[in-house]
């Protein structure tokens, strides 16, 4: 498999206060990304992961470590011509309108000025900004700058794309527009590094993952790998029986209008409860099955430390 | 090419700006005040005119060049748009290079309008233009490259306030520096002395660029002073540019 991204032992700390006090911010981060893949670059805020990218592009210089793009340093102009990078919370030129903005961007790349025009439209559509091409940048909403920001990110057609934050700010209807922007990208052969410290919705379209805390990986790998398909555990609601008769089927609880939630642990005692129900002519209101999430070890992870 | 973009962009930037418009006026009031002080007072009204709008032209393109200048480098660090413009397949220098070059066209056409004006004042009165005119606009032009590169030098590092607060001192020493050389002649040999001749060496000698006074006198300009000034800016300026380059390129954006 061919790696188009290769971080080795990344450290770096920022020297903050009066008197400059060094702190950690990234512990020995090494990671490969593969081409043609989604690698979910997750953990919560403060984890490191903007300060990662921000090593990759040569926005900060890390004390210690190699970043390899297409097998040249990341600070060299061949790599950057072929990388695209979409900031968290990103902020454009205000004086611009959406089209000078691609059209100038479009002048630092290797972008032919016979295509530039085309291109710009294109970008436009697939981020849904068709009616804005002509509007000031100062006049976007969060959501649409996330939307432009990602159409320079493209502006260059490239085949590794950093993605910081992708959903923040946008409303539930623009997070699937975007997620399935980015699952398209993958398959036009793009490879899509993308950050999130939300793991719903972005877990489901992740090749692989890594998990970082506290500026180190304590995880990564396929999503198969991390998370086992296996039911954990099966949450039942039902009503019209008596709350003493669940006793020894699993944790129950009382939920309103009568009804009892139950949450049970073994596959086989589920028959059980089944049974239960229709001896006593009660009802079942829902019975749904819960595999492990990332979240799960998301979590598990962030209070082991 | 990439320079040319960014200059470009930068250059819209500036002139979609109020305060170039703000100084330009305030220019224009001050080239048409020297109309109304030179009815006031009594002598050669034509020296008078000349020498306050010759000064207003070089005192409010430096204005611009500091104000916007400081702001350069430090708006896009501020607002984030730098990390979208460095991540693309550009080299640092060329980021510099482009903003500067975008604020020298900015100014360059801010000088012209001034001129006109100043010129258009000139010639309602029938006063007399000469070549030196020109060339003494053309040196306030060279002032203003410098001034400009060390607005943006002192932005690469610090913020604006105090960028505007370093280039204005620049600005001043630049202005009394020659002063030192009087002063030079009056104190014994010593310590003193060699501080001071190093200071004089170091310093910024701005008057090389003002040639007021012989366009107000219509003296000539030999070609050796002419020579030397346009040198003497060129050197300073593409030194402060280098420093410029060099503190920007293993710098942070956090
Ligand atoms: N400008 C800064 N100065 C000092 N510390 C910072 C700065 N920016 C970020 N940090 C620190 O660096 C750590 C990592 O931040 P960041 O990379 O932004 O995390 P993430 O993107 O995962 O939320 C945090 O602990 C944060 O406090
Ligand atoms: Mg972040």
């Amino acid at each position: 498999m061919n790696t188009v991204l290769r971080i080795e032992d990344l450290h770096k700390s920022f020297k903050i206060g009066f008197i400059p006090k060094g702190k950690k911010i990234l512990n020995g981060i090494s990671l490969e990304v593969h081409g043609g893949e989604i690698f979910g670059y997750l953990g919560p805020n403060g984890a490191g992961k903007t300060s990662t990218l921000k090593c990759v592009l040569g926005l900060i210089f890390p004390d210690k470590g190699d970043i390899e793009i297409f097998g040249q340093s990341n600070l060299s102009v061949r790599a950057k011509e072929k990388i695209g990078f979409l900031p968290e919370n990103p902020y454009f030129y205000d004086h611009l309108s959406a089209t000078e903005f691609l059209s100038f961007y479009s002048d630092l790349t290797l972008v032919k000025k016979e295509n530039k025009q085309a291109q710009i439209e294109r970008l436009l559509q697939l981020v849904g900004l068709k009616q804005a091409a002509g509007l000031q940048l100062r006049k976007f909403s969060r959501g649409m700058l996330q939307r432009i920001g990602l159409a320079q990110a493209l502006i260059n057609d490239p085949s590794l794309v950093f993605l910081d934050e992708p959903l923040g700010g946008l409303d539930p209807l623009g997070r699937k527009e975007m997620r399935d922007v980015i699952v398209r990208l993958k398959e036009e052969g793009k490879t899509v590094f993308l950050s999130s410290h939300i793991l719903q919705d972005i877990e489901m379209i992740c090749d692989r993952v890594a998990i970082l805390v506290e500026g180190q990986i304590i995880n990564q790998g396929t999503l198969q790998d991390l998370i086992s398909e296996k039911v954990t555990v099966t949450e039942i609601t039902v009503s019209g029986i008596q709350i003493e008769d669940c006793e020894g089927l699993g944790e129950h609880y009382s939920a309103q209008g009568g009804r009892i939630l139950l949450k049970v642990y073994e596959e086989e005692k589920i028959a059980n409860v089944l049974q239960l129900v229709q001896d006593k002519k009660g009802e079942i209101h829902a019975l749904i099955p819960r595999t492990e999430t990332l979240e799960d070890i998301f979590m598990g992870a962030v209070k082991q430390r | 090419m990439k320079i040319r973009a960014i200059a470009f962009n930068t250059f819209k930037e500036a002139i979609r700006d109020r305060i170039l418009y703000l100084l330009l006026f305030f220019a224009a009031v001050c080239i048409i005040f020297s109309r109304i002080l030179a009815l006031l007072t009594v002598g050669d009204r034509a020296k008078i005119i000349t020498d306050v709008g010759l000064a207003s032209l070089s005192l409010f393109g430096v204005l611009m060049a500091i104000l916007i200048g400081t702001g350069l480098v430090y708006k896009e660090i501020d607002k984030r748009t730098i990390y979208t413009l460095l991540s693309k397949p550009i080299q640092r220098y060329q980021f510099l290079l482009g903003k500067y070059l975008g604020l020298l066209l900015t100014l360059f056409v801010m000088l012209v309008l001034m001129a006109l004006i100043f010129l258009v004042l000139l010639l309602l009165y029938n006063y007399p233009v000469g070549g030196s005119f020109f060339i003494a606009i053309l040196f306030i032009f060279l002032e203003l490259c410098l001034i400009t590169a060390v607005a943006m030098l002192f932005s690469c590092f610090s913020t604006p306030i105090l960028s505007t607060l370093f280039s204005l001192s620049f600005y001043l020493i630049g202005h009394i520096s020659w002063g030192l050389e009087t002063l030079l002649n009056k104190i014994p040999q010593g310590g003193v002395k060699t501080l001071a001749r190093f200071l004089y060496v170091f310093l910024p000698d701005l008057e090389n660029f003002n040639f007021k006074t012989e366009v107000v006198h219509h003296l000539p300009i030999p070609p050796k002073i002419i020579l030397f000034s346009t040198l003497y800016g060129l050197f300073y300026t593409v030194f402060i540019l280098a420093l410029a380059i060099i503190v920007f390129r293993r710098r942070d954006f956090i």
